[in-house]
């Protein structure tokens, strides 16, 4: 791809590395069955994350932000989707408003807005999904009219990732029947959360429900430009939100291979280990390979982000794709390896399944990746045929 | 061969990798045609970015500077200075 694969962190980068792994390690994967059980997300662990300068790390420096390198941040969602696939939201959706509004903000925007979400003060979050609107994310029925002085939001935002604590929505309506971005404070009186409880996964990443009645912001509310909210400032957020659930699926099925490996080794049954018996060796070894697999490809979009190559968009979409399907496979895998242990919810790998599945969903579903992944790789093999055509 | 024109073809070789058949012609509408998507948007930002060492912003988002291969080696050029 012309594009250097050997991707290496500098020497302060890899001790960063080091103390993410360890902060997930100690102060996250100890406590996250307990978030996931409470159905809430400790605000101390979110202090923490602030107080290193990791949940702002992405913007600018002139915001406050660190501009932290892609491999750097890769290596942090892996360490964070370890311990807690909750809190690997929270980087995610912040992440997703802050690259947004660094993106396509105003300067006013990126003046008042980024310094807060840089120092962790404030909370992003990115108001897509609807009721009735999934996978076909540029319908959005969620309205806004143009008051004079301003617009007024109407419409239902649903599961949106720690939508509960969040200080600034990212929200995509409709204006005039264009896609459009808007930036809303969480304090509006128009804009009502709701808490969502009892779903399968990301039980503790403070899930909710928005519904915005007469809810009036002013005019410079609009990010980026009527029109663009969908293509522009959506797909800046998303292919974000991507990287950062694929980075985070490898740390997901490293944990899963661990756990494997961990019991497999000390249960015995038939007389010796269960990691002895053949049919359990097939088990770990795919998990293994498939872990090393979906670490390649996060790696392959990683290079391609730090070099702001356009295929990165492509490539992200290839890895988050392979990357939640192998730790949906590995979770279940691991469940099995663990028998009734997997099952119970005293360890770490019964959430891992739990959550796996979500990654399947969240941030574009494996069926839309598999779409635009086909298309992908149909008009590359016919420009490849055209190419030869012209010089045989 | 001018510069715009040579932004033209080297637009046209990129949309090659979104389209059957990139060979269309320069004024026309590559959205409001649906022929491409959402996600060749974003990618042709990120190319003309890349290949022409330019920033496209918030000030920048008016379709008419990315409707046609025309239009967009019109945007660039200005960008540029040309």
């Amino acid at each position: 791809m012309g594009i250097e694969r050997s991707l290496e962190l500098s020497n302060s980068d890899a001790l960063v590395a080091e103390e993410m792994e360890a902060f997930a390690q100690r102060e996250v994967l100890p406590y996250a069955s307990s978030w996931d059980k409470a159905e809430a997300m400790d605000p101390e662990v979110i202090r923490s994350l602030s107080k290193r300068g990791w949940l702002g790390a992405l913007a600018p420096k002139a915001y406050g932000g660190q501009d932290m390198d892609p491999l750097l941040w890769g290596r942090f969602c892996e360490s964070i989707g370890t311990a807690s696939s909750s809190l690997l939201g929270l980087p995610t959706v912040h992440g997703m408003a802050i690259q947004a509004i660094a993106r396509w903000g105003t300067d006013a925007q990126k003046e008042t807005v980024l310094p807060m979400l840089a120092s962790g003060e404030a909370i992003g979050a990115f108001a897509l999904t609807e009721p009735e609107v999934g996978s076909d994310a540029a319908s959005v029925q969620t309205v806004a009219e143009a008051t004079g002085s301003g617009f007024r939001l109407t419409g239902r935002k649903r599961w949106i990732t720690f939508g509960n604590i969040a200080d600034w929505f990212v929200v995509v309506a409709r204006l005039e029947d264009k896609p459009t971005a808007f930036l809303v404070p969480s304090t509006n009186s128009g804009l009502k959360i709701t808490p969502v409880k009892d779903m399968l996964g990301f039980r503790s990443a403070e899930l909710a429900n928005l519904h915005f009645e007469n809810c009036e912001v002013t005019e410079d509310a609009i990010l980026g430009r009527p029109g663009f909210g969908f293509s522009h400032v959506a797909g800046t957020a998303l292919d974000h939100g991507r990287f950062c659930i694929a980075w985070g699926c490898v740390g997901l099925a490293q944990g899963c291979l661990s756990a494997s490996m961990e019991h497999a080794q000390e249960r015995e049954q038939f007389g010796k280990p269960i990691s002895e018996h053949q049919l359990i060796q097939r088990l770990i070894a795919d998990m293994l390979v498939g872990t090393r697999a979906a670490r390649g490809l996060c790696l392959e979009a990683t290079a391609l982000k730090r070099a702001g190559d356009p295929r990165v968009i492509m490539e992200t979409s290839i890895a988050k794709y392979y990357a939640s399907q192998h730790a949906a496979k590995a979770s279940r895998d691991a469940v099995q390896i663990l028998g009734g242990t997997g099952c119970s919810s005293e360890g770490h790998v019964e959430r891992y399944f739990r959550d796996a599945k979500v990654t399947e969903i969240i941030e574009g579903s494996s069926q839309i990746q598999q779409l635009i992944i086909a298309r992908h790789g149909l008009m590359q093999h016919r420009k490849e045929k055209r190419k030869k055509a012209t010089n045989p | 061969m001018s510069d715009q024109s040579a932004v033209i073809e080297d637009i046209r070789e990129f949309l090659g990798q979104f389209v059957s058949d990139p060979s269309v012609p320069v004024d026309q509408d590559l959205f409001g045609s649906g022929l491409v998507n959402s996600l060749f948007a974003m990618q042709l930002v990120l190319h003309i970015e890349a290949e022409y060492g330019i920033a496209v912003s918030n000030d920048d988002l008016d379709l008419d500077n990315f409707r046609s291969l025309q239009a967009i080696a019109g945007f660039v050029g200005r960008k540029r200075g040309d």
